[in-house]
């Protein structure tokens, strides 16, 4: 299923004027900035399809650097967003990309800090709605909604990898919800990206840190923050 | 989700004695892992977000950024206190909540998602206008939105709700079949009807393309948000009386997804035919 629950359909909350092209936009911005683990120097966003046609008049650019920014849909600082940034010292260029795509509203994000000794590409589709799926990270094919609270491990292609990653979530009373594998080549760097249902716990993360072949781990969770309103009780059935 | 098609939505409604809205609750909480009752607080606030975005439709200035659109919503609201509206009052009021709503978000104003940005205006203008017409508790709205919600999730994930991918009819058809299939259900119609509702509706949005002016959602996105709403109130009103969509509503919706992978590129949101490209429509762009 593309879309996996009510808040998919009814959601986000968030500030207009496009739920694919400002809060999807902003949602892939924000799966970059948490896999980046920081909010970098420089960001290169390549944006295809529908996204290049029509991204100024949708404020796409606007949005998806705000999701640089750790941002939510609902944030009404996401029409600033490209000064903000500038004055945080965020330096932003877009391109326009070229060749086939998977989906009409596709874009690239190449991140890099300290004078490019850390840097990551990712690859994010607007599907509708506001909701999104991430599709590559640093080259690898893999497949995430950010819905879930989500695993991205980066390991070194051997026997048990999986089954330590999954002992570790298991030992903790944590069910995955969706897993997606893939490597560049036998015995070279594979990610494992895995979504959970409930809250990723510190230790999963810092025993998985310590795994023998470990390249990186980083986590990501998109899922929408209570918003400010008034509270309001399940009434009793009639 | 334990259902993947509307008729499987409205047997599971029959077969456990519930409301769309209310098997959505626990089918929600099921898929989430959380309460029933952070749910449903979750859809209630929401549900404010919508209010929020009528009242400051009906009484801000809601110009948007280009120029090209605001306050048609408040017009006509102006002309319905001075003449009788062709639609009658209730009518007349569902299209200007609806506006309302679709010109807040071109304003960059908060508003929800139902399913997308370019379709807001749908759900909360028959909503909030029908809330205060028939007198219904937040509640009763609340659990309507989880029946919308239903309904949209099977549109979703066997058709499609992004312009880009399917034209308008994919935004602003699915939501008007969400509206008008809650709405049957808010006025105590069975699961069944609610579901020949979404059919009657989907069929009269069909082919709809996507063809938004200078790219933005302003042209013709705000006046089909309008149109929506009055839509689903004749789709709800249509099933309630027993008119039933002769073409199952689950074989509508294949149709939706047939006709969307057919339509050229430039009819899903890259403003390069339709409207877009009119001699005005290219002149906008050009002065943006």
């Amino acid at each position: 299923m593309r879309f996996k629950d009510v808040f998919s359909i009814i959601g986000p909350v968030m500030v207009g004027p496009s739920s694919s092209h400002t809060a999807g936009a902003a949602r892939i911005g924000r799966a970059a900035r948490h896999l980046f683990g920081r909010q970098p120097d420089k960001a290169v966003i390549v944006f295809f399809g529908s996204f290049a046609a029509t991204y100024q008049g949708h404020g796409t650019d606007r949005a998806i650097v705000g999701g640089l920014l750790d941002y939510d849909t609902d944030d009404s600082r996401i029409p600033d967003a490209l000064e903000i940034a500038g004055q945080s010292g965020l330096v932003v260029s877009f391109e326009e990309g070229r060749g086939a795509i998977r989906h009409p509203n596709t874009a690239r994000l190449i991140l890099s800090a300290d004078g490019g000794k850390q840097r990551l590409t990712m690859t994010g589709i607007s599907i509708g709605g506001g909701n999104v799926e991430i599709i590559e990270v640093d080259d690898f094919n893999i497949k995430m909604t950010g819905t879930y609270p989500t695993l991205v491990i980066q390991h070194h292609d051997h026997p048990g990898v999986i089954a330590y990653i999954t002992n570790t979530l298991s030992s903790r009373g944590t069910n995955i919800a969706h897993m997606s594998v893939d490597r560049k080549s036998r015995s070279g760097n594979a990610m494992t990206v895995v979504e959970i249902d409930g809250e990723i716990h510190p230790e999963i993360v810092g025993q998985i840190g310590k795994m023998d072949g470990l390249v990186s781990i980083a986590t990501v969770d998109l899922s929408q923050k209570s918003i400010s309103s008034e509270w309001m009780v399940l009434p009793k059935e009639d | 989700m334990n259902f993947k098609t509307l008729d499987e939505l409205a047997s599971l409604c029959a077969e456990r004695s519930l409301s769309i809205g209310r098997l959505m609750v626990e089918e929600q909480s099921l898929e989430s892992g959380r309460s029933p009752e952070a749910e449903f607080s979750t859809m209630a606030q929401y549900y404010e977000v919508m209010k929020e975005a009528v009242e400051r439709g009906l009484t801000e200035n809601t110009t948007s950024p280009s120029g090209l659109t605001g306050m048609d919503a408040q017009r006509v609201v102006n002309y319905g206190t001075q003449q009788e509206m062709n639609l009658g009052g209730a009518a007349g009021e569902v299209m200007a909540y609806a506006l309302a709503v679709s010109e807040v978000n071109a304003s960059m104003g908060r508003i929800v998602a139902t399913p997308t940005a370019g379709s807001c205006g749908v759900i909360p203008g028959v909503f909030v206008s029908s809330q205060k017409r028939f007198g219904w508790s937040d509640e009763h709205m609340v659990y309507g939105l989880f029946a919308a919600g239903a309904i949209g999730y099977v549109i979703a994930n066997n058709s499609f709700i992004s312009g880009a991918e399917g034209g308008c009819q994919a935004e602003i058809g699915s939501a008007i079949g969400m509206a008008a299939g809650a709405l049957v259900e808010l006025r105590g119609g069975t699961p069944a009807q609610a579901v020949h509702a979404v059919g009657l509706a989907l069929k009269n949005t069909l082919g709809l393309i996507c063809d938004p002016v200078g790219g933005l959602v302003e042209v013709p996105c705000i006046v089909r948000n309008g149109f929506g709403a009055v839509t689903a109130l004749a789709a709800a009103d249509m099933a309630l009386a027993g008119v039933r969509s002769v073409i199952p509503s689950d074989e509508v919706i294949q149709v939706m997804m047939e006709v969307g992978s057919s339509m050229p590129e430039k009819h899903r949101e890259t403003a390069k035919g339709g409207l877009a490209q009119t001699p005005t429509g290219r002149k906008i762009m050009q002065d943006l």
